[in-house]
């Protein structure tokens, strides 16, 4: 179908942009990113917001750069430009491995960062990277600029932290000095994944020092596997194997996830388990330069 | 509400236009219905399919998810910019000896890919290729044909290139 009418202005300023979400916001206004999520739910008509507010023309949201310990990533950099940032590869390899498995080269090459998280898929790869990595997302509204922990950002299916009028600007990663993994199963290659893995785990000499570690689709949003991480602490990362699975178990037994279309209940289990496994596995196995 | 009209101004095939639209124009829309360019089809209408890939500033995007005013300022190229009047493109060649195609929906959709893809890799494996157009379905032929007449525009286009330097 085509999408519903509605108004449209592309400011350039993000203080432009901000007031028009406020002027118009009996509208029920909508920010328009790369669209790649929007625009299909504006041609389903799921979605009919009487006013985008086109991000393409603000300057100052699109880019990478480090600001010391943390990865800056503006909130309109494409999703292909990140796949391809040699610094991303280095300084956020998670992020980059995620970036890979979302949708299509064609998808990616007009789809946001932003867009992606504030869109808050709970099937999407992103979220669980920003919660794995503690990433802080920033937002501008009338009231000024805030800093939102991941922890606090993702609040249920499609829904976060952000309010009507205010604009996601950029993503915060610290870096993380161990091993990285996402590891995610879908149907067919490239549709949304039915489990998702975003592992990171640093060392502390033969042992686990730290692990983060976040799940898409066992829950409402991607969540942190906090209790896969406890095992983990301290575990020997020279055979992790038994480590690995006592971890998965332990985040499993705690999950009750919803069943759909494409898994039920017991499947999307048995997936978390296999895969949070696979995730603390070759995280681990990257942290040693085994791979 | 009354729709509002936006202009744009954009070059298509490098044919500069400067056109009306409304804000909810879908730019595969604005290429077929009022640019008269009906080479590039539309198949899904939410991004799935991607028979309607054309290139924006010569990266491949979906024309069905994208709005007419977000490519305002762009270059644009369709599967109409590929042949040089009755010369065709090497890809377009390759499809057509390779049997490429057979109903032909996809195909406008996979040529513009295929573009993207021996942009990036000139001399890409079958198993790239593969990979790589997984983002466009076909329904006719397995895709085997579309990654040997890929694999063959890219060794016609890698020779011609050696010719020409």
């Amino acid at each position: 179908m085509k999408p519903p009418p509605f108004s449209y202005a592309a400011p350039t300023t993000l203080a432009e942009a901000v007031g028009l979400l406020t002027e118009h916001a009996e509208a029920e206004p909508r920010v328009l990113a790369g669209g790649q999520s929007l625009i299909p739910l504006m041609n389903f008509r799921l979605a009919k917001p009487g006013y985008l507010i086109d991000l393409r023309n603000v300057a100052g949201l699109s880019g990478i750069r480090r600001e010391g310990d943390i990865l800056v990533i503006g909130a309109m950099t494409r999703m292909s430009e990140v796949e391809r940032s040699p610094e991303v590869a280095v300084a956020a390899p998670l992020l980059a491995e995620a970036v890979g498995l979302v949708a299509h080269t064609p998808i990616r090459n007009s789809g946001t960062i932003g867009g992606s998280l504030a869109h808050a898929d709970p099937a999407a790869e992103l979220p669980a990277v920003a919660l794995a990595s503690d990433a802080d997302l920033v937002a501008t509204g009338p009231a000024g600029t805030r800093r939102i922990a991941a922890a606090e950002f993702f609040s249920g299916p499609f829904s976060t932290a952000l309010a009507p009028d205010e604009i996601l600007t950029e993503i915060r990663l610290p870096l993380w000095p161990g091993g990285h993994a996402f590891v995610e199963f879908s149907r067919i290659h490239a549709n949304f994944a039915v489990i998702g893995v975003a592992a990171l785990i640093d060392l502390d000499g033969d042992r686990i020092g730290r692990a983060a570690l976040a799940i898409t689709g066992v829950a409402p949003t991607a969540i942190r596997a906090t209790a896969a991480e406890g095992v983990l602490a301290g575990a020997d990362a020279t055979d992790v194997t038994a480590a690995a699975a006592e971890a998965a178990g332990a985040t499993v037994a705690g999950l009750t996830p919803a069943g759909d279309l494409n898994a039920s209940p017991q499947t999307r289990l048995a997936l978390a388990r296999t895969y949070l496994r696979r995730g603390i596995e070759l995280a681990t196995s990257r942290a040693r330069n085994e791979r | 509400m009354a729709p509002t009209t936006c202009t744009i101004s954009l070059t298509v095939n490098g044919h500069p236009h400067v056109a009306g639209v409304e804000p909810r124009r879908l730019l595969v829309d604005f290429l077929r219905e009022d640019l008269g360019l009906v080479g590039t089809h539309i198949g899904c209408e939410h991004g799935v399919c991607g028979t309607c890939t054309v290139l924006l500033n010569g990266a491949s995007i979906r024309s069905c998810i994208t709005f007419a005013v977000q490519a305002d300022g762009a270059e644009i190229s369709t599967v109409e910019g590929l042949a040089h009047g009755a010369e065709m493109h090497p890809l377009q060649d390759e499809f057509s000896e390779k049997q490429g195609l057979q109903c032909g929906y996809c195909t406008p959709g996979m040529l513009m890919r295929a573009c993207e893809i021996l942009a990036e890799n000139p001399d890409p494996t079958p198993a790239e290729v593969r990979s790589a157009i997984a983002s466009n379905l076909c329904r006719c032929t397995g895709y085997q044909f579309i990654t040997e007449a890929v694999i063959g525009a890219a060794a016609r286009m890698r020779a011609t290139k050696e010719v020409a330097s």
